[in-house]
């Protein structure tokens, strides 16, 4: 079977604007959490987010993509060039059905639709763009990646909230094995307008902190939510082999196993399911529990989710018995583009030998049993990954990432 | 005097549409179909919308199927006008 190789990452974090200025700020310690600035968020009861400052798509994308994009799809198509470009590879050099695109999605480009159904209701009808007809749809990263390079083979859209970014890449592999030479694939999101804001607020999952350092502390006593952010990271995934022979091509590492479950509905008195996909995705990757060498948590944040993970992670590697850590302490979570950048972060840990820190949290609580990275980052060997993300209303997902083999 | 000119349209387009890099709309384009200056029939949608709006006047859906180059929907336009004058 084929083994799915990642060989080019393009990051756009709420600390960091490509992979070397976000690697940098996240084993820095350096968080991009601060106050809203995209709106005026005084009177919202959430004033806290992960934005990405300095990004100009108009430095970056032909002008005529701006008019038919909205932020999330501008920076997805940045994040992609930056990927392509870190891999070395011309899509006009390859047969345009060898190469496809999977991104995963959370809520589509809620600022362009709030925007165009401002304009329904304010103004009439015919004040609304054309580009509505498609600028706020799940499926719409995907679409214009896929047109901007040339991609046109299997290609499509994963909606499962935070869990999203490791399904997208999974059903990359599925792709890579079915034939499909070069995906494209990872996740990025933004929901940070009023109406974005306001459909999250509701699941009451998010922090009401006005403490830019306090306010997201997953695995602490005093959790009290998570902050929202924006951004995300487009990965380049190829067959190892074919990777292998492109030389002065980085290999950050291999996607080794994929599982995914779904919780039981809430009050039904089953256990969740967050334990059986890290034991599926192990098994799926072939390595035991004592073969990993670091968890990159999901870290919701909130004290109910995070003893469901902590519980997960004991009973699997033992109490204290693997290195945890969360660096979306540092962007909030981004939803779709949350746990890809998480995947990126992993794959450069293996890169570089060290674990980046989890900002915010002193101590995790004791209950947890957790041995979680936290003040500064943490040196050490680090061949194989586990990351885990959750997505609001059952979802799990879980990817074991191993060092590339020489 | 035409109402309505290859200038203006050219205005509307790069505001409501953009420009492709490879492609500008400078020099003789009035007879260069909208597909070889990188608009597909979405971005005609977005323009005709425009001109709508900003001249008054009512433009059928169907002009973005039937009218290929900037020079016919200039002509196309200005007749409207005309007629409601």
């Amino acid at each position: 079977m084929s083994i799915a190789a990642i060989t080019g990452v393009g990051v756009v974090a709420p600390n960091g604007l490509g992979t070397a200025e976000y690697w940098s700020a996240t084993l820095n310690g350096t968080s991009g959490i601060d106050r809203i600035t995209r709106f005026d968020a005084s009177s919202y009861p959430v004033q806290l987010a992960g934005e990405v400052s300095g990004f100009a798509a108009e430095a970056h994308l032909p002008s005529r993509l701006l008019p038919q994009t909205d932020h999330m799809t501008r920076m997805a198509l940045v994040a992609a060039d930056w990927a392509l470009a870190d891999a070395a590879v011309q899509p006009g050099e390859m047969p345009e059905f060898d190469m496809g695109v999977v991104t995963a999605s959370a809520s589509g480009g809620f600022e362009f639709g709030q925007r165009e159904l401002e304009n329904l209701w304010g103004r009439g009808p015919e004040y609304v763009s054309a580009y509505q007809s498609f600028a706020w749809f799940y499926a719409v990263n995907t679409g214009q990646i896929s047109i901007r390079n040339g991609m046109r083979g299997p290609s499509g859209v994963l909606v499962s909230e935070q869990a999203g970014g490791l399904d997208a890449l999974a059903h990359a592999r599925r792709h890579l094995r079915k034939g499909t030479r070069l995906v494209l694939t990872g996740g990025v999101d933004s929901s940070l307008c009023p109406w974005g804001l306001t459909a999250q607020i509701p699941s009451g999952l998010l922090s009401r902190s006005t403490e830019r350092g306090r306010a997201y502390l997953p695995f602490d006593a005093a959790a009290q939510g998570y902050v929202p952010g924006e951004g995300g990271a487009i990965l380049v995934m190829e067959e190892l082999e074919i990777a292998k022979a492109g030389c002065d091509r980085p290999i950050y590492g291999v996607l080794a196993g994929y599982a995914s479950t779904f919780d039981p509905p809430p009050r039904s008195g089953r256990q969740p399911r967050l334990r059986r996909a890290i034991e599926l995705a192990l098994s799926d990757a072939g390595v035991v529990a004592d073969d990993v060498d670091a968890v990159f948590a999901d870290g919701a944040g909130v004290a109910e989710l995070d003893r469901v993970e902590a519980a997960a992670i004991s009973a699997v590697f033992g109490p204290y018995g693997v290195p945890v850590t969360v660096p979306k302490s540092m962007t909030g979570r981004l939803f779709s583009g949350g746990a890809a950048l998480d995947v990126v972060a992993a794959l450069l840990s293996i890169r570089d030998g060290v674990l980046p820190p989890t900002v915010g949290t002193g101590r995790p609580a004791p209950e947890y049993q957790l041995d979680l990275v936290t003040g500064a980052a943490r040196p050490g060997t680090v061949r194989t990954v586990l990351v885990l993300a959750r997505g609001y209303g059952g979802f799990n997902s879980a990817v074991v990432l191993t060092a590339p083999q020489v | 005097m035409s109402a309505f000119t290859l200038n203006d349209l050219i205005t509307i387009m790069r505001r409501c549409a953009g420009e492709l890099d490879e492609v500008q709309l400078t020099g003789d384009i009035a007879d260069v179909p909208f597909q070889d200056l990188g608009y597909d029939s979405l971005a005609l949608l977005e323009a005709t919308g425009w001109i709508a709006r900003e001249y008054a006047v009512s433009l059928p859906d169907d002009v973005v199927t039937s009218i290929e180059t900037p020079a016919e929907l200039v002509a196309f336009v200005n007749e409207k006008l005309d007629r409601a004058a």
